[in-house]
């Protein structure tokens, strides 16, 4: 591979050629703050927070979108470059409703961080938030445009990453917004829930409706583990607050097979765990009715009768249907409880259903 | 999957066949659409329905359901035919070939034609695009399997792919994709009547020595076992006496339900082990509260036989316990003990027993799955398989020949109903018809029709209806929809209230035994 | 076709404007400016009074000859006399030039503008059309055949020498000495950012990637702008003819045209002329018994300004919306589908027949040392002569102005000259004589752009100029870039309260601020530019702006939050006119009680100013 040697903040940097300044910093150990980037989406340039000064180029350029060339003199952090990063954040504040305290992002939020980082105190325009009503259409994504920074990831995301081609940039100037088909809401529209919008949207702008009010992000334990849904096995991640799962998330950095992306199933098809209906106690029948029984008495039955049908009529008398669901390890204990304990092959699951 | 989901992204020619990829499997799906939009990948859909990957094909073939074989093999006619066969890697790497040449002889564009109802020319497109291909992937779902000769399907499709040398190579293959997250697994793990882990048959005297040894017993059962539907009819003829169900829910998801229902209240004993009383647990003498996925700790194995690990991020309620602790206090208390402190000592244990599965340990899969085969500690696993050679040596080409369907739509019974999933539901609906976004988003059964076939009925977007089989009835809400084309209706088979499956048919695949889920005959009638 | 084909349609076309004994050639300006001014009628009234008065001869349409102001023009040619140019022919006036000048050899001169000797004796009292002052100081390389050919006839085309210079290329050039002709020549991208055209050329040529593409970019969205637009209706083989020699110059086969569907009649003849190219095998396969093979596709913008920036535009002919994306990679590298794209605009692509037929040593005799050959210009606002010109580069701001602009309408005072359209700078009188050159313009501020120039005179408000300049751009922002979108929109706020009368100390140094940060961090040329207006008025107009805030005062008159009407007691002698006129009834009074002005309900219109009897002169503006 072709490798480029530049010049980042006085430091000699070497990186592969095609790579993009943004990359190159980032291999260097140099921080360039980023917004509308996104290492799981196309380069769009858009926001302009992570722009440097390049010797020899008349304006900033965006890090994330220039290609390192040999012997380029880049300067990330320059009184130029700063005022201009401030000034993009400023602008972003004042663009819209980004009210922290009551905001469900608060502490999971991009604009907050970097503001923070940029040193701003004040809201140095005046505050001229659109008005937007909040979109309820639904009951996964709550969409607010009032916070939206029209960084583009979620047009991306949809795109480019879960190719739904739900939404992109509607009208034009400061009417700019991402929209829908006719503008509708995400219930009315062609939208399949995948929420990958979601995922990447840097501030309160997509939420997930369930998760409201449920807990803090900081208060939130990852548990990554594998969807129970289909045969892809998408990598996931159980947000665990006080014993309750109130969202699930995933990151492209997991790799395979799903590289961040989930579907509507995966992602807002969890709350099944926690239903009243689940089964707490072993049941056993009565007539026509189960009453509760404690797992010594259900299990010393089970034992009991299928010894009994055993000794009665064979072991082939009994069969068992393992699960597609269950995990490896208990499909195979499964088997060889029918096989080495019980007698018989019989044994199946639902693989051709 | 042959190979590998990351290498669909790759292909330069997509032939999706029975897969409604977009719903059932949507990550894949995006793959798919990746590939074509953003690498101009060749997407080729054959489908009866219209579905929602039409829109990103360079052609859609929607065949009549059922002859899936005769297109297949038309395919491979219009290939042989103009030579565009992968000469070399048939000479080097298959055998058969001269019988599969005889077999499809017959099934030029026209006869073809006659029996799918696919214009000759656009199969004859389909051919060349799918044949030209440096590297062609083929994905297919139960539209292919679950017929009465579903095993023929697949292997219609196989000699399609080895024909032009699509199998073992990267970014091609057969690629069936899987419905439940570890219904690979399940396989996998012996959960099938004639082998044990691994696919070690259990006829081979050998392999039950082994495995006799390892579980420290000293025989097992020598004769395969039943496979579930032949269970339902052991219930029926009063061979099959006590059954144990674990997650499983046939009283939704098995054909001709009136059929299940009457052989499970036959058996003297039924447990059931679900994290729901589900309609099967309802007739079982005792009912075991498992846990769900989020609640365990273990192993899935996905479609592309990637093995990852399941981690608990809650406990089960209430007294509810992880399935595999209560399979091994059961055993304990009928005289094997099981005392296994953790899932991984469990995994330990299939992989000393199970060759394919031989380099997989917890630590290896912490962060990344392995796919196998993986026989060693420093297996890299496998993303592809038959890469030099195919597990019997060289590919065998299986000549089939299109049989018409057991049932077909007559007067009485004019219209196709194929059934299958929506993207919001999964299964037998216990875990998503207890979501709220889900629910929201499809609350109720809805048979799909066509405007066509809705016009001719009578029935408007949103009445309900009566559809109706030779073995049942229910009620939906009838959905006109282009998805559908004319003369087959759609019934998703999630729904308890509308139970598709009260309207199938029991026929299996006689290799398989699969039912014939895609293809039986109804009417459809305003409620 | 052949050449020697091409040729004989050339010697058979040539007399296409030559006028036999007895018979008369009415040619009528149809280009979009003439139509609006009523040409139809005009053109129909000849073609139904010839038939009527059995006048021999025909009725020709022709482009746009740039004296939009005097739309719509009619030339009668006949033979062995001058051709006579009228200005201003409505349906009437026809009907008398049909019956004097055609029917009996009378020109009507109080109608007549001007003559071609045309082999005739010249006219006494008539001036000739080379010496009128708004053409001595043009040269037309570009606009050389408008108003002269039928657009819709290609062999009027063929026969101007049309498509001899793709000839040349490709039978006795290779593409390398194409591409070096047209670097020779000095051509630079006349859309705006003056790229030099060969140097693309190259780029794209060498560029890895197939196919490679052409795109002509018509998406001319400068308000008040219509060079390209006049070039597509008055010679629209001009641009396909430079199309396809850019074809053959980068190895593409093909191309599309993006233009803007408020254009129809630039669309009707573009779809008329590619036809007929395809027609006379020009455009095809195997062009000129070549294996050179190309194909030319329309593609019709939806009016959004912020197409004519490239990457924008490659976005919505694919379908996308139009927006821009960062370069690098440039369009030459991948572009259109992400291949390899070689984008120019209308008049560039205009430029390359002529440079081929004629050499680069010829076309880089006009012009100055970094701006080779003319530059089309629209010439628009407080001007006598407003139109469209093709002056030579180097020309002085103060001579398009004034000697072939004509000075200022009304014969008022010069403020200001903005070129570049929406996002140029506004020049000052001192810079006048700023020759018009990529560089000059862009010391001074301002850009050269497409070639839009809107002249300003005393009685205009510089900072409303750069208020309305940012209603457009941040308007016509696509949204995606921070600092467009948001900081043209706080820019506007800013001047908005300036000329409400509500500006703050501060405000002027922060809408520096804003615009300097605009202009440097915006992603596409729309907001690296759109500052200029804002930047010029605070460098050459500070002290308008500043007398906005500082004594709540419009020195022009113009900022209605900041102006009062009033009526002088003394000189009110209640004649009631302004009363009567008052669109709101603001005005208070009766017969013999002198009036009043009530400012509350007055919304400024200034008719009291206007209606008031000048013997008066009460009604005065504070």
């Amino acid at each position: 591979m072709d490798t480029v040697r530049l010049v980042i903040d006085g430091k000699e940097v070497t990186t592969a050629a095609g790579n993009t300044i943004l990359m190159a910093a980032r291999q260097a150990k140099i921080h360039i703050p980023t917004l509308c980037y996104h290492p799981r989406l196309p380069v769009s340039g858009a926001c302009r927070v992570c722009v440097v000064e390049v010797e020899g180029r008349p304006a900033l350029v965006a890090s994330c979108a220039m290609p390192v060339a040999e012997g380029m003199v880049v300067h990330t952090k320059t009184e130029r470059v700063l005022r201009a990063r401030r000034l993009v954040v400023d602008l972003l504040l004042a663009s819209g409703d980004h009210n922290c305290l009551l905001c469900q992002s608060n502490g999971s939020c991009e604009l907050q961080d970097l503001a923070y980082e940029l040193g701003i105190e004040s809201f140095r325009f005046p505050v001229d938030s659109p008005g937007y009503p909040k979109d309820t259409s639904n009951a996964m994504i709550e969409r607010d445009l009032n916070k939206c920074i029209l960084c583009g990831r979620c047009v991306r995301a949809c795109n480019e990453v879960q190719v739904n081609e739900v939404i992109d940039f509607g009208y034009r100037g400061g009417k700019a917004k991402i929209v829908t088909a006719w503008d509708l809401p995400y219930g009315e529209s062609e939208c399949v829930f995948c929420g990958e919008c979601v995922s990447v949207c840097p501030t309160g702008a997509l939420t997930e409706r369930q998760a409201k009010f449920k807990a803090r992000p900081w208060k939130l334990q990852k548990v990554r583990t594998t969807c129970a849904y289909c045969g892809v096995g998408c990598q996931l991640e159980l947000n665990v607050a006080e014993g309750q799962v109130v969202k699930v998330t995933s990151d492209y950095r997991y790799g395979p097979p799903n590289f961040g992306s989930l579907c509507v199933k995966g992602r807002f098809g969890y709350d099944f765990i926690h239903h009243p209906e689940r089964l707490k106690t072993p049941l056993v029948r009565e007539k026509d009715s189960f009453r509760e029984a404690s797992w010594d008495e259900a299990l010393e039955l089970v034992a009991k009768k299928f010894s009994e049908i055993r000794s009665r009529y064979g072991a082939d008398a009994l069969a068992g249907l393992t699960s597609a669901k269950c995990t490896n390890e208990e499909n195979y204990l499964f088997q060889k409880f029918f096989r080495a304990v019980l007698g018989t092959n019989n044994v199946d699951h639902c693989a051709r259903l | 999957m042959t190979n590998s989901i990351s290498e669909i992204e790759r292909a330069d020619v997509i032939l999706v066949t029975g897969s409604n990829t977009t719903e059932m499997h949507p990550v894949i799906g995006s793959f798919v659409k990746r590939a074509v939009r953003q690498r101009g990948a060749k997407l080729i859909v054959v489908d009866p329905r219209r579905i929602p990957l039409v829109n990103y094909a360079d052609l859609w073939l929607a065949p009549k359901p059922g002859t899936d074989i005769a297109w297949i093999n038309g395919m491979i006619h219009v290939i042989l035919e103009e030579g565009l066969e992968d000469k070399q890697y048939i000479q080097e790497r298959t055998e058969g070939f001269e019988a599969l040449k005889e077999c499809v002889e017959a099934y030029t564009p026209e006869r073809v034609e006659k029996i799918t109802g696919i214009p000759s020319e656009l199969l004859i497109e389909a051919a060349r695009i799918y044949a030209k291909a440096p590297a062609a992937s083929i994905l297919y779902a139960m539209g292919i399997t679950q017929h009465t000769k579903g095993t023929d399907n697949v292997k219609a499709l196989a000699n399609l792919a080895m024909c032009c040398g699509n199998v073992g190579i990267a970014n091609a293959g057969v690629n069936p994709l899987r419905g439940q997250n570890n219904v690979q697994g399940a396989c996998d793990m012996g959960g099938l009547p004639n082998v044990f882990s691994g696919y070690q048959p259990v006829g081979d005297p050998q392999v039950r020595e082994k495995m006799a040894k390892a579980w420290g017993v000293s025989r097992l059962p020598e004769g395969p076992g039943l496979t579930l539907m032949e269970m339902i009819q052991g219930a029926l003829d009063g061979k099959i006496k006590g059954m144990f169900i674990m997650g499983e829910n046939p009283m939704i998801s098995d054909p001709d339900l009136h059929h299940v229902e009457e052989a499970l209240r036959r058996l003297d004993f039924l447990v059931v082990q679900d994290i729901f009383l589900t309609e099967t647990g309802r007739l079982a003498h005792v009912v075991l509260p498992g846990a769900s996925f989020a609640e365990k700790d273990g192993t899935f194995t996905n479609t592309e036989r990637r093995v990852q690990r399941v981690r608990k991020a809650v406990d089960p309620p209430g007294q509810a316990r992880q399935d595999w602790e209560i399979i091994c206090d059961l055993s304990s208390r009928m005289g094997m003990a099981m005392s296994y402190e953790s899932p991984e000592e469990i995994m330990e244990e299939i992989r000393a027993v199970t060759p394919s599965y031989g380099g997989i340990t917890y630590s290896r899969i912490e962060k990344v799955g392995l796919q196998w085969p993986c026989p060693t500690l420093d297996h890299p696993g496998t993303p592809f398989l038959h890469k030099d050679r195919f597990t019997r040596g060289r590919g065998l080409f299986h000549p089939v020949e299109y049989r018409p369907e057991p049932e077909e739509p007559d007067e009485e019974f004019p219209l196709y109903l194929s059934t299958g999933r929506i993207l919001y539901h999964y299964h037998g609906g216990s875990m998503t018809r207890r979501s709220v976004g889900l629910v929201e988003r499809a609350p109720a059964c809805e048979v799909e029709i066509s405007p066509e076939d809705a016009e001719k009925l009578g029935i408007g977007d949103g009445n309900r209806v009566r559809i109706r089989s030779r073995r049942g009835q229910i009620e939906a809400v009838a959905r006109v929809t282009d998805k559908a084309v004319e003369g087959t209706v759609f019934v998703p088979f999630h729904f308890a209230e509308a139970a598709a499956n009260l309207l199938t048919h029991s026929h299996l695949d006689p290799i398989s035994k699969i039912p014939g889920y895609k293809v039986c005959a109804v009417r459809v009638e305003p409620a | 076709m052949t050449v020697d084909e091409l040729k004989r349609i050339k010697e058979r076309a040539r007399t296409f404007d030559k006028v036999e004994a007895g018979e008369v050639h009415v040619v009528v300006g149809m280009n979009t400016c003439g139509i609006a001014s009523g040409a139809r009628e005009t053109m129909h009234a000849f073609q139904e009074g010839m038939k009527r008065l059995g006048i021999k001869g025909r009725v020709f349409q022709t482009g746009c000859i740039g004296m939009c102001f005097e739309e719509p023009l009619v030339d009668i040619i006949e033979a062995h006399k001058p051709r006579i140019t009228y200005r201003h022919v409505d349906g009437a006036k026809a009907e008398r030039i049909l019956e004097e000048h055609l029917s009996e050899g009378k020109v009507v001169m109080e109608w007549a503008m001007a003559q071609f000797p045309n082999g005739g004796k010249p006219l006494e009292g008539l001036p000739l059309y080379s010496e009128l002052p708004y053409n001595s100081k043009q040269k037309k390389i570009v606009l050389r055949k408008c108003g002269f050919i039928d657009p819709e006839d290609i062999e009027q085309y063929i026969a101007t020498d049309g498509y001899f210079a793709l000839a040349k290329a490709l039978k006795e050039m290779t593409p390398e000495e194409v591409i070096s002709e047209i670097i020779a020549s000095g051509l630079r991208g006349r859309g705006g950012a003056g790229f030099p055209t060969g140097l693309k050329w190259k780029a794209t040529r060498e560029a890895k990637g197939s196919p490679k593409y052409v795109v002509c970019n018509g998406d001319e969205g400068d308000p008040g702008a219509f060079m390209d637009r006049s070039v597509l209706e008055g010679d629209p083989h001009a641009v396909l003819e430079g199309m396809l020699i850019a074809g053959y110059a980068i190895g593409a086969k093909e191309a599309y045209i993006y233009v803007r569907a408020e254009y129809p009649v630039a669309v009707k003849r573009l779809q008329k002329a590619i036809a007929q190219a395809k027609k006379y095998g020009l455009l095809g396969d195997g062009i000129l018994g070549t294996d050179f093979s190309f194909d030319i596709k329309i593609k019709m913008g939806a009016g959004a300004f912020v197409c004519g920036e490239e990457t924008a535009l490659l976005a919505s002919i694919e379908g996308k919306r139009g927006m821009p994306r960062p370069r690098p990679p440039f369009p030459a590298q991948s572009g259109l589908w992400g291949k390899p794209t070689n984008i120019n605009n209308v008049e560039t692509f205009a430029n390359v027949p002529a440079i081929l037929l004629n050499g680069a040593s010829w076309y880089s005799s006009f012009g100055t040392e970094n701006s080779k050959g003319t530059k089309v210009f629209c010439i628009t606002g407080k001007v006598k002569n407003s139109g469209l010109i093709e002056v030579p580069m180097g020309i002085t701001l103060r001579e398009v102005i004034f000697d072939i602009g004509g000075g200022i309408l009304q014969d008022r005072g010069f403020k200001a000259v903005q070129t570049g359209g929406p996002s140029g700078g506004v020049l000052p009188e001192s810079l006048l004589d700023l020759p018009v050159d990529y560089q000059e313009l862009s010391k001074a501020g301002s850009i050269m752009g497409s070639g839009g120039l809107v002249v300003m005179d005393e009685a205009t408000c510089m900072a409303d100029v750069a208020r309305y300049f940012l209603t457009f751009t941040q308007s016509e922002s696509c949204g995606k870039c921070t600092p467009c979108r948001e900081g043209l929109q706080r820019m506007y706020q800013i001047l908005d309260r300036i000329c409400q009368g509500n500006g703050r100390p501060g405000d002027i140094e922060d809408l520096e601020e804003l615009a300097r940060s605009v202009k440097d961090a915006s992603l596409c040329g729309l907001g690296q530019t759109a500052p200029n207006p804002v930047l010029t008025v605070l460098r050459y107009f500070r002290e308008e702006v500043e007398a906005h805030i500082r004594e709540r005062r419009c020195p022009a008159g113009v900022c209605v939050a900041l102006i009062r009407y009033e009526i002088d007691p003394e000189k009110c002698k209640a004649c009631g006119i302004c009363r009567k006129k008052c669109p709101v009834g603001a005005v208070e009074g009766a017969p013999k009680v002198v009036h009043r002005i009530l400012q509350d309900k007055c919304i400024k219109c200034g008719t009291c100013l206007e209606v008031c009897p000048p013997k008066f002169s009460a009604v005065r503006k504070v």
